[in-house]
């Protein structure tokens, strides 16, 4: 039997599938749902520093090799988020899976400011979305496209994180994402969450217009597999901090490439829409299984192995 | 992927309501619902009204309900679906319960469980006459129809739970399957359990990606998503 326990940051996941953040991570209930279909973390869906209702519908649509979304981060905000965030993890405790919550805002001093609200919250990490590709009308160029200002929101959450560490979630549409890994690791981020979806757009050619409300959104899915395994093979080669690998895993052989891309950790969101809240313990089966198959024991065996 | 639909027909239901019937089928259960987008308006769910071929059936309540009841024959809708769990049927005797709106999938599952020999009987509540919808054609598929309205205008004066309550006793169905405002639907329930009755509810919820993705469906207990564990609850 391969061991699927996964140290992360000094904790001890049961696995190294992790819920990614947007997906089913808005009520307490949903992340203990994830928790006991088999995840190792969860995420809960990214806070800010007030409450939004996003864009309206469509917000998403699977256009043939994935999903393309723009939500529109809705949140209740961090005051209202605090307190789900301190229910959700007081469920997850019993079962030994850890909360990372989520967090943006619009300035460095807004992201302090919501971390310092959820870390009352005590999550076991707090991941910093600079990357979210669908509120550009009001939150500008995501903070994730230049390393000065990554590194300035980074500093902030660090500094009102109240020790928790945190982790940075990276955009795949930078020139250089090794650059921007290096700027936040010098401002003290303990992990790197890659990657964030890829921006793109979906027309309806008989509407004659996007398909989005948003017009733009995020892709995610099958087609982001191989730049999601690129980013993390780049940063898993040329940097140190550890990196929870997201992007078009929909099955356990798509975690164990990730995990040889150098992932130390597999983040999962879009299976879930193919496969059912159900989608993360079906994946850690499967993952298990190829181990099993291949004659891999742990998952030191397979980290960084197609880097080698 | 969306589902591309000409309007084959326009059927006016009363005067906010309509049934549109479209140019091909849709292969859906009762219960099951679809995600209708309007190009430039939005896109809103609504339960599926027939398979084949495929209608709905669209109250005007805000912008996009509207604008897709504004749509003349001809006209396209984008759709995705069909999404979501619907009604099972079983045993032989089948009792409806439709509380307004609520009876626009009941019609379709009237026609699948008469085509597999079962005895239909529906309880039909509405405020008025005016909203009483489809029983027409409930009717003239061969189920037996009880009526109340809050204002007595047709069928007995008040609530269908009244009706149910008789009926449940007189004519012990094998299964009730119920759609309508969530009151109805725990009184329903409620009644159900006392009589010891099979049933199924279909419950209503803000849907946004429509397939157990954003969360935003979360109603009933904490954890339960009306999109992919419902919207028909069987129990």
């Amino acid at each position: 039997m391969p061991d699927l326990t996964c140290s992360l940051l000094g904790l001890t996941l049961h696995n190294p599938i992790v819920l990614a953040s947007g997906i089913l991570g808005t009520s307490a209930a949903l992340l203990e749902r994830v928790a006991q279909a088999g995840a190792g973390a969860v995420t809960a869906k990214s806070c800010g520093p007030a409450p939004r209702t996003g864009h309206p519908n469509p917000i998403t649509i699977e256009w043939g090799h994935g999903l393309i979304n723009a939500v529109g981060l809705t949140n209740p905000g961090a005051p209202v988020e605090a307190p789900l965030l301190a229910e959700a993890r007081a469920l997850l405790q019993p079962l030994g899976v850890p909360l990372i919550a989520s967090i943006f805002g619009g300035t460095p001093r807004e992201y302090g400011e919501v971390a310092r609200t959820i870390a009352t919250a005590r999550p076991a990490l707090i991941e910093v979305n600079i990357s979210c590709p669908n509120v550009a009308d009001e939150f500008g160029t995501p903070f994730a496209a230049d390393a000065v200002a990554a590194a300035e929101v980074t500093a902030a959450v660090v500094a009102n994180a109240g020790g928790i560490p945190v982790s940075v979630k990276l955009a795949p549409n930078v020139p250089d994402i090794v650059r921007i890994a290096r700027a936040v690791g010098a401002a003290s981020a303990s992990a790197l969450t890659a990657i964030n979806t890829m921006p793109g757009m979906v027309i309806d050619p008989y509407a004659g217009r996007p398909v989005l409300s948003n017009r733009s959104g995020g892709l995610s899915g099958p087609a982001i597999k191989p730049i999601a395994l690129r980013c993390v093979a780049q940063l898993a080669a040329e940097q140190d901090l550890p990196v929870i690998g997201t992007g078009g895993v929909l099955t356990g052989i798509d975690a164990a490439e990730m995990l040889m891309a150098g992932a130390t950790a597999v983040g999962v969101g879009t299976a879930v829409w193919y496969r059912g809240p159900e989608a993360l313990g079906q994946i850690v089966a499967e993952l298990d299984e190829f181990m099993a198959a291949e004659g891999y024991t742990s998952l030191a065996e397979l980290r960084g192995l197609a880097l080698r | 992927m969306h589902r591309i639909y000409a309007l084959r027909e326009v059927r006016e239901e009363n005067a906010r309501t309509r049934t549109l019937v479209c140019d091909g089928p849709l292969e859906a259960r009762p219960g099951q619902f679809v995600m209708v987008w309007l190009p430039g308006v939005g896109e809103k769910p609504f339960s599926v009204a027939g398979d084949d071929p495929m209608a709905l059936m669209v109250v005007g309540v805000g912008p996009v309900t509207h604008a897709i009841n504004a749509l003349k024959v001809g006209d396209r809708l984008w759709v995705r679906g069909p999404l979501g769990q619907g009604y099972e049927l079983e045993g032989e005797r089948l009792m409806l319960v439709a509380g307004g709106y609520g009876v626009a999938p009941l019609r379709f599952l009237a026609e699948q469980a008469l085509r597999r020999g079962m005895c239909v009987e529906a309880c039909v509540g509405a405020r008025s006459a005016a909203d009483l919808l489809l029983c027409s054609d409930l009717a003239a598929l061969g189920v037996r129809l009880c009526l109340a309205t809050e204002d007595g205008s047709a069928g007995e004066r008040g609530l269908v739970t009244a009706l149910l309550t008789r009926r449940l006793a007189a004519w012990k169905p094998d299964l009730v399957c119920a759609c309508g405002p969530v009151p109805m639907l725990e009184a329903v329930e409620r009644l159900c359990a006392q009589q010891g009755v099979a049933c199924q509810l279909s419950w209503e919820a803000e849907m946004r990606c429509g397939q157990g993705v954003c969360g935003s469906c979360e109603c009933r207990r904490p954890g339960w998503l009306a999109c992919v564990d419902g919207p028909v609850t069987v129990g």
